[in-house]
Formats: structure tokens, sequence, C-alpha cells
């Protein structure tokens, strides 16, 4: 951004500009790692607080957690099957409960009150390095837990039903990962970009109720992306006859 | 924003080790979590569930004994009162054969008694009859004796 005619606090627009930090002769992006430790930590936080003095009768935070629980297991379970949903519950809820935090504290959480050198605090699902990093291991997963589970019959899937599938199934796995990270990427990034214009122009009221859209397309990407996470895997360690 | 939607340092997809760590970062957190929440949040819902199982089962198979239990209560409850009704008819009958020997026995007694005092009655009219038969012929005689006399 160029110098404003005016000067607001929180309405500054900083797009690709990132805080390096030199590990070696590795550069990382300082902001992603220290937005999403925070996070991390209040997740964490969270659970150890609700899992300190769990009862048959649950109270309080341990109420949270155990609906939390019970969503995650039911959104496994629907998607990767009854026979290896438990496998794979923990990858699918860290991977729900890590985006659905990022998501929310990049949006909830005032960042912009704290100034850095370079670059901004935000979500770390705002950074392509991060969902890449999340679509990445999807495809792990899935890979691992077919091959896993069926061993070298898990690439009779690139020919089920038909061989004609093959050229579309090999596509597909390459699109998986691109969809998964650019879906995440490209609607946390336009979330912050939108309300960041919005204050920008407006800095009153007007921007209240497209936070709010913020807020709820950040909880379906988390749905959205473990959902798909979890089908990918289902459809690897489904059985076909 | 000369930089934006650039490859490379300072862009929009600036690609570095930033991507290597951050999946090691979630690969450890997935291992945190499961130690911390899923694992632990797992057993206390499933040994929760297999609680409620078995004591569902148990209340059922309770519920069960005590229709069972009530159905032969009823039964003997009913026996019961198909006996006590018997007892009742017999003692009525009982009582009711008492009271007729009762009354028959009374009854006869009092006829006999009756009876008795009415021959005695008669058998004493007959006797003061005879007396006064008796007196009324003596008086006669001496009315004639002394008539006689007279003339």
């Amino acid at each position: 951004m160029g110098p404003l005619p005016f000067a607001l606090p929180f309405a500054e627009l900083e797009v690709g500009q990132h805080l390096y930090w030199q590990i070696g002769n590795l550069k990382i992006h300082g902001q992603v790692f220290m937005t999403s430790w925070l996070l991390i930590g209040a997740l964490l936080a969270l659970v150890v607080v609700g899992t300190r003095k769990m009862e048959r009768d649950p109270r309080g935070v341990q109420n949270l957690l155990e609906f939390l629980w019970d969503y995650i297991r039911d959104l496994a379970r629907t998607q990767i099957g009854e026979k290896a949903y438990r496998d794979w519950m923990p990858f699918i809820g860290t991977l729900f409960l890590f985006i659905f935090v990022s998501n929310w504290g990049g949006a909830l959480v005032p960042w912009k009150l704290i100034h850095l050198p370079s670059g901004e605090l935000g979500a770390p699902t705002a950074d392509i390095n991060t969902t890449v990093a999340l679509a990445l291991l999807v495809s792990l997963a899935y890979f691992y837990a077919g091959l896993s589970r069926k061993g070298f019959r898990y690439f009779e899937y690139y020919v089920y039903p038909t061989p004609i599938m093959l050229p579309f199934k090999i596509v597909e796995d390459f699109t998986k990962p691109l969809s998964l990270s650019f879906r995440l990427f490209g609607n946390i990034l336009a979330d912050e970009l939108v309300v960041a214009v919005l204050v920008f122009l407006v800095p009153l009221i007007l921007p209240v109720p497209v936070m709010f859209l913020g807020l709820f397309t950040s909880a379906i990407q988390a749905l959205i992306f473990a959902t798909l996470a979890a089908y990918y895997i289902g459809e690897a360690v489904e059985e076909h006859h | 924003m000369t930089s934006f939607l650039l490859f490379g340092a300072g862009g929009l997809f600036d690609f570095d080790a930033t991507l290597p760590l951050m999946a090691v970062q979630v690969v450890l957190l997935t291992f945190i979590l499961n130690a911390l929440f899923f694992s632990p949040v797992g057993r206390v819902v499933e040994e929760r569930e297999g609680y409620v199982n078995t004591t569902r089962a148990e209340a059922k198979k309770q519920l069960a004994e005590a229709e069972n239990l009530e159905a032969k209560l009823k039964e003997q409850l009913k026996q019961a009162r198909m006996d006590a009704q018997t007892l009742i008819q017999e003692a009525e009958q009982d009582s009711d054969n008492l009271y007729r020997e009762a009354l028959a026995l009374a009854t006869a007694d009092a006829n006999a008694t009756r009876e008795k005092s009415r021959r005695e009655i008669d058998a004493q009219r007959e006797k003061a009859l005879k007396q006064l038969k008796g007196d009324a012929e003596k008086l006669g005689d001496q009315i004639v004796t002394r008539l006689l006399a007279a003339k």
C-alpha cells in the first residue's frame, strides 16, 4: 500500500509480506508460526483443562470436549466407515481443530494491535505454506491408509470400475491436494482481505456483518477440509468387490 | 502492492521452509492431541456408552423379572381370593346349618314344654271338675236329706 491521505490504526492492508526468520540457510514465515503456536497453545490448554478430571457425569469443559469428540467421531465414521475410522480419527480431528482454531483465531483475535517489523499477524491458514502442508499430509495419509490396509491391491482403485478411469484417477491424485489447499487458502485470505478492505473504506459498523460471514465461512472451511480428508481416506480403504 | 500474486520472497505464493515445518508441526500436534484428547475422551465416552448399555440391559432384565413376579403374585392373589370365597361360603353354610339346628331344637323344646303344660292344665282341670262334681253331688244329697227331714 502506498501512503494514505489519512491514517487509521487498524486499516493497514499488507498482502504477501512476511516476517522472515532465518534458520541456517532456510527461511520461514515467522508470523505464521507465532500465531499458530499461540492458537495451538490455547487449544492444548483447553484440552488439558477439560481432560484433567474427567467423570462419568461430564461437567464444564469436559462437556465441550465430549461434544467435539462426538462430532469428529461422527464425521470420521460416516466418511471412512466403521472398520477403519478409529485409526484416522485423531488425524481428521486434528485437521479440523487446527484449521478451525486457526481460522477463528485469525478472525477473532485483534492481531493488528501487535506491530511487526514486516508482514502482519493473522490466520495461519491464510498462508499458502500452511494449507499446502495440510493438503500434502492428507495425500500422504490416504496413500498410507490404502497401502497399509490393502497392500498393492490399493492400486485396483485406479482401474475401478473400468481401466478407462486410470488417467482420471491419476490426475485426481494431483488435483486433490491442489483443490484442498487452494480452497482453504483462498477462502481465508479472501475473507481477511474483504474485511480489511471494508475496514479501510468504512471503519464503522459495515464490516461487522462481513466479519460474521467470515466466521461462518471459516467454520465451514474447517469442516469441508476435514470432511474431504476423511472422504479421501475412506475412498482409499474402501473394499471393492 | 507490486509483489501481489508473486512467487518468491515477499510474494503471496512464497513457498519456503514454512511448509515442511508446518507439516511436522501438524503431525506432532496429531500425536499430542491423540494422547491428550482423543484417546482419554474416547475412553471416557466409550466407558460411559458401555456402562449405559449394560445398565439398560440389567434394568430390562430386572423389569422382566418384576413383571414375572407381578404376574405370579396376581395369580396367587386370585387363588387366595377364590379360597377365601369358598371358605366364606362354607362358613356361611355352617352357621346357617347351626342356626337351623338350634332353631329346630328350641322349637321342639318349646313345643314339648307347651304340650306338657297343657296336659298338666288339663289334668288339673279334670281333677278340679271331678272334685266340683263330687262336692255338688254331696251338697245335693245334703239338701235332699235336710228337705226330707224337715217334712
